[in-house]
């Protein structure tokens, strides 16, 4: 099992009357609500914690790319993952990932990869989102019945842009280079392995499968709720021929662990209702722009998790209810360690995005639960796929011998 | 009205065509949201002209909305539709975003358009006016946005719809989506491509049509195709939303005839 220890990075000061007052947490919320003094503190304390996690022995640690958003505070992932390569060593940098359809000229993806393979040593572990509508269609303006055409041209680019040693023409319908030509280069060959997030688009799971890419739901609503989607994933694994390697899905996932089942309750109720109630307060009619999704996804009735009947229910749930419901995976090492194989045989998944800061979720106990999760949770289920154990596709292969720092950099945090 | 799917451009798409009335021929060009059910302006319209409505790609049946990208492509296909209805000049009359598209035509092709209603229409941005977001209006919030009337506007938007049924409600979202998918790609994220450069071109007899009460495209963008359309007549109607043929169609057909 590869555990990548992730970080939303939400803004944790919004207002108690917050749904009240506005209508949501992504787009149009107004950035009054934002403070770069506080922001300064935030930023670091999330990089602090994501160091913290490979110092524990996480396997990856994780950033991605909101905008506009209240609880995702990194439009450019980059950045954070460029300053995690210089104070981490050895866990996978998991970006998850950059939207390829809104950067201009998409090759700049290639590029910024490119660096932050080289600057970790070949660490990088490339995602490449569609986006949701929220980043892609409303705060990026792409038109919404495009967006997969300019996702599957910028796609084509960047992989021939790895790829070729010389420099190439291309003639796409959105972006016309006559010299595409990558500078650096990324170490790892033929590529960064490439995780593709999705949400239950069928043409997402062929896109994996055509080139042997991870799949990743990431979802709010837990394990439970995931089974469906991913049985329709491993049909398609099976109806294609493919190989049934765990290491081709992952899965995010909510989790909190404390010393006892009541103890997690006391805890972390408070921040995981900050984050289900506050932060996932997305305006309607901004969850799914018209032409954004397919026929053939509409038809396969895999709506959006953000449609307005599920937000509503968020904004209702209690402990008891996310608990059970398994949204989130809470308890004491035991519990959650149960759970967790729940969900890792349940879905076949090989890798988890831990999400173990939450909401608002003060730094303390951030590092209690993910030292508890690292300490008494992941080692008994590291070796839960011992027929794939050598299976190295669809994981990082850094470089054998990694220049020292100039300066030693202090790995040993509390 | 009748309806007929002819193929256009040589099997680049099929296109649902309403038709019906008699007298001289009219293109006429729908909005974002298409026709509605029985469509009673078509048949107001109908009963003075000879009037051909075509559904653009992604509109019930009509197909190929792949093959077009942007205005251009859109602009092409009309006169593609026209070509295929053996019509030589109609009168030409779009609402919103057909109206964006019916300017666009006589602004490419000035010697094709001799007449031409813009009815509400879209194409043009000011400022000081900016155009409500209708890719991010829920369905409840149409009527108001839409009508002056609201209860005429929920009854005609929801003839012969049932929200309650569950399959009906995947069905209907599939057709939104469809439907304001092509939209966009003239109209998202803002309704503008770059029409306002291209209209000194348009030498067709024009009469723009406008409710007073529009929310959505507000009635200073009737000024604005007047002042930039040579010769122009704007019409402004009282107590009229955005779909102002729905609810004033004896003003807009009087409006019209200014065209004969």
């Amino acid at each position: 099992m590869k555990f990548t220890w992730f970080n939303l990075m939400p803004w944790p000061y919004l207002p108690d009357d917050f749904r009240k007052k506005y209508r949501s947490v992504w787009v149009d919320i107004p950035s009054s609500l934002y403070d770069p003094v506080k922001g300064h503190d935030v930023y670091n304390t999330y990089l602090d914690q994501l160091e913290y996690a490979e110092t524990l022995g996480f396997d990856g640690i994780g950033v991605n790319e909101h905008h506009a958003n209240g609880y995702g505070l990194m439009p450019s992932p980059n950045i954070m993952a460029a300053t995690l390569s210089r104070r981490t060593k050895r866990a996978a940098l998991v970006v998850l990932g950059n939207s390829i359809a809104l950067y201009n000229p998409p090759i700049r993806v290639a590029e910024e990869f490119a660096m932050l393979d080289v600057l970790s040593g070949g660490r990088l572990v490339a995602g490449f989102p569609v986006g949701t509508s929220m980043d892609t269609n409303y705060v990026y303006g792409q038109i919404p019945a495009l967006t997969r055409e300019k996702y599957a041209e910028a796609h084509e680019l960047i992989m021939r842009a790895w790829a070729a040693d010389e420099p190439f023409a291309f003639n796409g319908r959105y972006t016309k280079l006559r010299y595409a030509n990558c500078w650096p280069k990324p170490i790892q060959k033929p590529h960064p392995p490439i995780f593709i997030p999705g949400g239950g688009s069928v043409e997402t799971y062929d896109f994996c499968l055509d080139h042997d890419y991870t799949y990743s739901y990431l979802s709010f609503t837990g394990y439970k709720r995931a089974r469906q989607l991913m049985q329709g994933y491993w049909d398609r694994v099976a109806k294609r021929g493919k190989d049934d390697s765990p290491y081709r899905a992952g899965f995010a996932q909510t989790i909190c662990v404390a010393e006892t089942d009541q103890e997690a309750e006391k805890l972390y109720a408070k921040h995981v209702s900050y984050f289900y109630n506050r932060c996932l307060h997305v305006y309607p009619g901004f969850a799914d722009a018209p032409g954004y999704r397919t026929v053939k996804t509409l038809q396969a009735n895999a709506l959006s998790q953000l449609t307005r009947a599920s937000l509503e229910a968020f904004a209702n749930l209690s402990w008891k209810d996310l608990v059970e419901g398994g949204h989130i995976i809470a308890g004491s090492p035991a519990t959650v360690r149960e759970r967790m194989q729940d969900l890792i045989k349940g879905l076949r998944v090989g890798n988890i995005f831990c999400l173990l800061h939450i909401g608002d979720m003060p730094d303390e106990k951030t590092r209690h639960s993910t030292k508890l999760f690292a300490e008494q949770v992941m080692p008994h289920l590291r070796d839960i796929w011992p027929e794939h154990a050598k299976d190295d596709r669809f994981w990082i292969h850094p470089m054998q011998k990694q220049p020292a720092p100039k300066t030693p950099v202090a790995m040993e945090a509390e | 009205m009748q309806s007929v799917l002819i193929d256009v451009g040589g099997g680049r798409s099929n296109v649902r065509v309403y038709q019906g009335g008699t007298g001289e021929p009219l293109l006429y060009l729908h909005g974002a949201g298409g026709l509605l059910a029985d469509d009673p302006f078509l048949a107001r319209l109908s009963e003075r002209y000879r009037v051909f409505a075509p559904l653009l790609p992604g509109y019930e049946d009509s197909d190929g909305a792949d093959n077009l990208h942007d205005m251009l492509d859109i602009t092409l296909h009309c006169f593609d539709v026209m070509e295929a209805l053996g019509l030589r000049r109609p009168i030409l009359v779009g609402h919103s975003m057909g109206g964006m598209i019916a300017a666009e035509m006589a602004a490419v092709a000035p010697h094709e358009v001799e007449r031409l209603g813009l009815i509400a229409s879209a194409g043009l941005w000011l400022d000081a006016n900016p155009i409500p977001d209708v890719f991010a209006l829920l369905p409840y919030e149409w009527p108001g946005m839409l009508f002056h009337d609201v209860a005429l506007g929920t009854r005609l938007l929801t003839s012969g719809l049932n929200m309650e049924d569950p399959k009906f409600m995947t069905e209907f979202l599939i057709q939104n989506a469809k439907r304001l998918g092509t939209a966009g790609k003239l109209l998202f994220p803002i309704p503008d491509r770059g029409l306002a450069d291209r209209l000194y071109r348009v030498r067709a007899r024009t009469v723009v049509i406008w409710g007073e009460a529009d929310k959505l495209v507000v009635p200073a963008y009737g000024e604005a195709f007047r002042h930039r359309i040579k010769g122009a007549d704007l019409v402004r109607i009282a107590d009229a939303g955005h779909m102002v043929g729905y609810e004033k169609p004896d003003a807009v057909l009087s409006a019209l005839a200014r065209l004969q």
